[in-house]
């Protein structure tokens, strides 16, 4: 391996290991397991890198998801389209909509061809509109390996390897054993989810931003970043914030009183700001109850073993952060998964899904729908940009431009991680700042987290281990300053965007918020999209 | 959090250590594994779901640690009961078909 030895940070490490590939995926989600997949079956030599462990990491592997299976029926589809629209509050486009729906159809059905086993229904048809996490990431696991593709697991990746103003490949540690890893390749897609900010809502702990961070130091533009303030309910003492069985709830205040509203979240969110929150869910007749417990029992794993039956007995609950995980601002894409960024490709969280989903991205599935056909594109699209490149793309001078907690500008300090922590979650998760946001408490939030920017830039480094959660502290700094300051240009109320200063729906604010940087963030409206067109139907 | 891991039933397989998704265990030779970042667990109950032997334990809060006692655990048959309710054990293995999700997502 010729490259490596280019890169200074690793000649000092005591291992590296390093490969090749053609095409190189981060992050072993749905999303990067189908762009894996998709590489693969194009000819190309895939390595795929997970945080943690390709079939318990990520979100849809601890929470299970409902997912868009709608046939190509004329009618149908088309009712599937308005029900995304109706949501997306004119920022989703309906091309983006069919094709994200068509997709997912067809890569569904090549699951079940390939012997994934789609629940039954009653009358014996097969069900394909949710996908059991645990289930789904195994079977993608399998199918991996049968494909040829490496996986290196409890593998994070640290930072992009950048050659001739291209994307060249990752290099990261294993966070066992402490040996360092560098993969050179052709192409590289960003799959490493959302960022919830270590929030411990359900599965969402390993997404921390790295991809937004990685992707921001190679310049790369961002979209819809002020789409971030997704909160779900859970008990309040558990992690499984699994929204849907609420539906079947009663909310109710310290006093007893019945918590009504037009918007029951908001209602529940202003409450929980003033005073403590119960729910039961005591409109769930026998038959939900029966469908809770045989389709989801990661929902009872909470109540049954601190001994609360949640359909007669009220429990506190609280509303955990899930941030762009099911928010839905990231990178900005084309229509074949392409970043700004030559040689870098983005799928599922990792990317914008504002095409899909617009201002919300609500109930139903979409965001893992999202993830299968963002997935199969940036796979496609990748392998083929890799083919173009050909095996030359090894040859070319590679570096790493990782900095903040990799690479301080000044002295390195002795900077308590688990502090910085602490102080950017104490501006995102607090629901009057976040969920109820307002000018006066952006700005103020944005302040300290660039001030938390400033001092991590030129003193935060890892050592060992450390190095992971050094990375995943600038990470979550880095999404936190473009969500705000994207929140901070968007002078309306829209979707999961509430701001009090600015309760209402500006129409003439129907248009995208760009942004990107590092120690300057920028934000500006996307140029000539007043995405009106859709309206018509 | 998780709080259990059996010496009484663990083979020492050190599969948790490979498959939590937050590295948690510290493998340790000879020996079960170790709970060694508490802190850093995210109660997602992979953990449960992949250990053979149903030697592991996490208990219901995801903020503080809670005090498990393994024989009271032992008698109410919660270790390995949720893997038996998803249907990955060989007795279990027909739950996996009668997902009976979509009776919540059917029109309603
Ligand atoms: C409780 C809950 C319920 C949900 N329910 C639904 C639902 O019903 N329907 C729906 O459509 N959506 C749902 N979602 C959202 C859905 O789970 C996500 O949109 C989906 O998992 C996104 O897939 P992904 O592959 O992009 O990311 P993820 O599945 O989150 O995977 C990202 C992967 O990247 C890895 N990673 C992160 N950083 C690095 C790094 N530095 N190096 C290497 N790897 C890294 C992580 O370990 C992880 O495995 C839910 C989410 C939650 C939290
Ligand atoms: S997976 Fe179970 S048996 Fe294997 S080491 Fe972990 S606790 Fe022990
Ligand atoms: S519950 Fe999840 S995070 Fe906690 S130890 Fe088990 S696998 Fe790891």
């Amino acid at each position: 391996m010729s490259s490596i030895s280019d890169l200074p940070e690793y000649r000092a490490a005591a291992a590296v290991s390093a490969l090749e590939a053609d095409v190189l995926v981060l992050g072993g989600g749905p999303s990067g397991a189908w762009a894996a997949l998709t590489a693969a079956a194009k000819g190309a030599r895939v390595v795929l890198a997970d945080k943690g462990f390709l079939g318990t990491s990520g979100a849809t592997a601890a929470a299970n998801t409902t997912i868009i299976h709608v046939p190509p029926d004329p009618a149908l589809r088309e009712a599937a389209f308005s029900r995304r629209w109706a949501n997306a509050f004119e920022i989703a486009e309906r091309g983006w909509i069919d094709r994200v729906i068509d997709a997912t159809w067809h890569n569904l059905n090549r699951l079940a061809d390939w012997g994934y086993p789609f629940p039954t229904m009653e009358d014996g048809s097969s069900y394909r509109g949710t996908m059991r996490g645990p289930d789904y990431m195994r079977f993608l696991r399998r199918r991996l390996r049968k494909a040829g593709v490496t996986i290196l697991d409890q593998s994070p990746a640290l930072e992009l390897l950048v050659a001739e103003g291209s994307v060249a490949g990752a290099a990261g540690i294993d966070r066992v054993s402490g040996e360092r890893w560098a993969v050179r390749a052709g192409a590289v897609v960003l799959a490493t989810g959302g960022c919830a900010f270590l929030s411990k809502a359900l599965g969402t702990n390993g997404l921390t931003g790295d991809g937004t961070l990685f992707a921001a130091e190679a310049g790369a533009v961002f979209s819809g970043m002020e789409w971030s303030g997704h909160y779900s309910v859970s008990a309040a003492f558990a992690s499984v914030t699994k929204g849907i069985v609420y539906f079947w709830g009663t909310f109710t205040d310290a006093d007893g009183n019945v918590l009504a509203g037009r918007d029951r979240q908001s209602t529940v969110a202003q409450k929980l700001i003033d005073g403590p929150v119960y729910a039961v869910l005591d409109k769930a007749s026998p038959r939900i109850q029966e469908g809770m417990r045989k389709g989801q029992p990661n929902i009872f794993l909470p109540f049954d073993r601190m001994g609360i039956d949640p359909f007669t007995q009220r429990f506190p609950v609280t509303l955990r952060y899930e941030g762009t995980v099911r928010g839905v601002g990231g990178l900005a894409i084309d229509e074949d998964c392409a970043t700004s960024v030559p040689g870098l490709y983005a799928a599922g969280d990792a990317a914008s899904r504002e095409n899909l989903v617009g201002a919300t991205s609500g109930g139903g599935g979409p965001n893992a729908t999202w993830a299968v056909a963002s997935g199969v594109w940036a796979g496609q699209t990748a392998a083929a940009f890799a083919a173009r490149l050909g095996r030359h793309h090894a040859s070319r001078k590679a570096r790493g431009i990782g900095g903040n907690g990799l690479r301080p500008t000044g002295t390195s300090r002795d900077l308590d991680t688990g502090e910085i922590v602490a102080a950017i979650q104490r501006e995102v998760l607090p629901l009057d700042k976040n969920f109820f946001r307002s000018e006066r408490g952006l700005t103020d939030s944005l302040g300290n987290l660039d001030g938390l920017w400033r001092d991590s830039a030129a003193g935060l480094v890892g050592t060992g281990p450390s190095i992971v959660r050094a990375r995943e502290t600038a990470a979550m700094i880095a999404t936190s300053r473009l969500m705000f300051a994207s929140a901070l240009e968007r002078r309306e109320s829209r979707g999961m965007h509430r701001h009090r200063d600015y309760p209402t729906l500006d129409p003439a604010q129907s248009r995208r918020l760009l942004s990107g940087g590092l120690d300057r963030i920028w934000v500006r409206p996307e140029a000539g999209t007043i995405l009106k067109e859709a309206i018509a139907s | 959090m998780i709080e259990l891991v059996s010496a009484e039933r663990c083979t020492g397989c050190n599969i948790c250590v490979s498959v939590c998704p937050t590295n948690v265990f510290d493998a340790v030779e000879d020996s079960p594994p170790v709970i060694a970042r508490q802190g850093d667990c995210q109660t997602c109950f992979m953990c449960e779901l992949y250990c053979p032997v149903d030697a592991l334990y996490v208990a219901h809060d995801a903020n503080l640690a809670v005090a498990v006692d393994e024989l009271a655990l032992e008698d109410t048959k919660v270790l390995g009961s949720y893997r038996k309710a998803i249907g990955w054990t060989a007795d279990s293995r027909p739950r996996r078909a009668s997902d009976r999700s979509y009776l919540l997502l059917k029109p309603h």
